[in-house]
């Protein structure tokens, strides 16, 4: 691998790190909102 | 060291871009409406963190059948000009990877569906996506000319699922919903099909106008629009929507059968510019929003 594509291997693996997270992130506030909603029924 | 003569993949991480590409985006956004207006139509009432999630996961199922729908398709993908540039025939990504993500999407969007809304509309949703993904993509797209009818099956589920979150079952009013999606996706489709000269045949997807030919197509394309008229007034004839929606949906389908006869009548001439099939698609576009929008705004004012 020349280091361009290191470059660009770091980039794109450290985008798509971050989306994940976020993603996650979404889903552990959509859960406890649900939660929260649920207990209310 | 050999070199092989199919296209790697790149040995780089896929662009989460391409995975986003990957659940067509702008489908999605046709399934978000149509499932929002299902779920709004229905009577009675659901919290709003209940419904964002029954939409979310409509679009998540609608988004998981269609990176499986690709993962299927990727070698016919590549031979058409209009999907070529899709992630997979474009070699941006590992096929097994977009089969991994459509499964991932698939399975999450119908276990959220039901620990957090309701287990029909869970079944609903599983019931959808095995029905794009292998009952549509896998079996009768390649093998039948009326692909287009039975992919409007696909295309018909999200106002049902949406009401089927609010009310927890299957009425009348739901399934006409389904109804009218489903004979509306032909003349859309084909009216489309008759003026944009796709290169299905090169790819072996049978599609109308290259099997049948282009009379027939027409005629179809009519007979279709004639029943669509008749199953969207009945909501209103059985007393599942109001006046609001009984006169919109009888002018919305009255200009649609309209627009369709022109293009059921006619045969085309050498250097047609084919306006009455291009209106008639342009239409049926503006046709499904505001059938659905009439519907929602309807159940508004009644309640």
């Amino acid at each position: 691998m020349t280091p361009e594509e290191q470059k660009e291997f770091i980039r794109r693996r450290k985008a798509r790190n971050k989306v994940i997270g976020l993603v996650l992130l979404g889903f552990v506030i959509l859960f406890y909102a649900i939660t929260i909603v649920r207990m209310g029924d | 060291m050999t070199m092989t003569a199919v296209p790697t993949a790149t040995p780089l991480p896929t662009e989460w871009r391409d995975f986003f590409a990957l659940t067509k985006p702008r489908v999605m956004s046709l399934v978000v409406f149509t499932g929002l207006a299902g779920l709004l139509a229905a009577p009675g009432s659901i919290h709003p963190v209940l419904g964002f999630t029954a939409i979310l996961c409509i679009a998540m199922g609608a988004g998981g059948a269609a990176a499986l729908n690709q993962w299927w398709e990727s070698e016919i993908d590549g031979k058409m000009k209009r999907t070529a540039k899709r992630p997979l025939p474009a070699g941006r990504m590992r096929r097994d990877d977009a089969r991994d993500f459509g499964v991932l999407l698939s399975a999450t969007s119908v276990f959220v569906m039901l620990v957090a809304i309701h287990w029909l509309a869970a079944v609903v949703l599983a019931l959808s996506i095995f029905y794009y993904a292998v009952i549509y993509t896998i079996w009768l797209k390649p093998r039948t000319p009326q692909n287009i009818v039975i992919g409007g099956g696909a295309g018909a589920f999200p106002p049902l699922i949406g009401w089927i979150a609010v009310t927890g079952d299957i009425t009348l009013m739901p399934v006409l919903l389904f109804a009218i999606i489903f004979i509306w996706t032909p003349p859309h489709f084909w009216a489309l099909a008759l003026f944009v000269k796709t290169d299905y045949a090169d790819a072996g997807i049978p599609m109308m106008p290259v099997v049948r030919g282009e009379k027939s197509t027409r005629r179809q394309v009519l007979a279709y629009s004639v029943v669509l008229f008749g199953v969207s007034l009945l909501p209103w004839l059985i007393e599942g929507a109001g006046l609001i929606y009984g006169i919109s949906a009888l002018v919305l389908s009255g200009l649609f059968v309209a627009l369709s006869v022109p293009v059921g009548l006619r045969t085309t001439r050498p250097e047609d510019s084919m306006k009455p099939e291009k209106r008639l698609f342009a239409w049926s576009v503006i046709y499904l929003f505001a059938l659905f929008t009439a519907l929602v705004a309807d159940r508004m004012v009644l309640s």
